[in-house]
């Protein structure tokens, strides 16, 4: 524990986790945007998570964020002859975004966060008294 | 001759033992939600036993030749069973690793209280009470 594996590696998950949490929230905030046609309707984004092994971090892999990709479910659609969006049959299209699947995706993210935050915690402390070796007792 | 690494005993190869556990379980951590990545873990009572069976003869008497260095515990990084495996084909158990690595933490404090003592000891052979 001489130098900042521990740090870089837990600090590389809390980006990658922060990066879905931003996800979700721009997945949730778009969930009821209406458009014409199934193609111009928001898509829900999803984060693609890849272990990358560091020669700096002796080999082992952090993780990070390979590319954010859209969801391939087919656009929910409303029946509303009277919005100004609708199209000649009547219908609105509407994002992707599962609401249930996002708060489950949302817990998940927020539960490794923390877990990875207690990682960097415990080093910090363990190194503190790792410092302090032979000073006392 | 005085040989600190004779007083430590294995308690500063345990040290930096435990610190390279550490850095492996944090990976596990790191990449509890990375498709395809694959959970690794070292054994401690494996890495004593190959330790225990490189170490060479001891030195008895100062005009003998000077004896190897003892070795280090060095354990192999293997792959984790999975408990329970997920389509994505990451084997991280996330309770598990988060369980082995505060463990781990709480070894890697032993390890230091047991090293603090050894050199107060010292520290109280040297003084003149």
């Amino acid at each position: 524990m001489t130098d900042s594996t521990l740090f870089s590696l837990a600090a590389s998950a809390l980006n990658a986790q922060s990066v879905r949490l931003n996800t979700i929230a721009s997945n949730m905030a778009n969930a009821d945007v209406p458009a014409s046609s199934a193609a111009e309707a928001f898509r829900a984004r999803l984060p693609v998570f890849r272990a990358q092994p560091d020669a700096s971090l002796g080999n082992l892999s952090r993780v990070e964020v390979a590319g954010i990709v859209e969801s391939e479910a087919p656009a929910r659609t409303r029946y509303q002859p009277d919005h100004p969006l609708a199209n000649d049959e009547g219908y609105v299209f509407l994002p992707n975004v599962n609401l249930i699947e996002q708060m489950t995706d949302m817990i998940s993210a927020s539960r490794s966060y923390q877990a990875n935050l207690e990682v960097m915690t415990t080093s910090k402390e363990l190194m503190l008294q790792t410092l302090q070796l032979g000073q006392r007792g | 001759m005085f040989s600190l690494d004779s007083i430590l005993g294995i308690h500063g190869h345990a040290l930096e033992f435990r610190a390279r556990r550490s850095e492996l379980l944090a990976q596990n951590l790191a990449n509890a939600e990375t498709p395809n990545y694959k959970a690794r873990d070292v054994d401690f009572r494996q890495a004593l036993e190959k330790s225990q069976a490189s170490a060479g003869p001891r030195q008895t008497h100062e005009r003998h030749l000077a004896a190897p260095e003892q070795g280090t515990l060095e354990g192999e990084a293997m792959y984790r069973v999975p408990l329970h495996p997920s389509l994505d084909g990451n084997t991280v158990t996330e309770e598990l690793e988060k369980a082995a690595f505060t463990g781990n933490a709480v070894r890697y404090q032993a390890t230091l209280m047991f090293l603090t003592r050894k050199f107060s000891a010292l520290k109280g052979a040297m003084s003149d009470q």
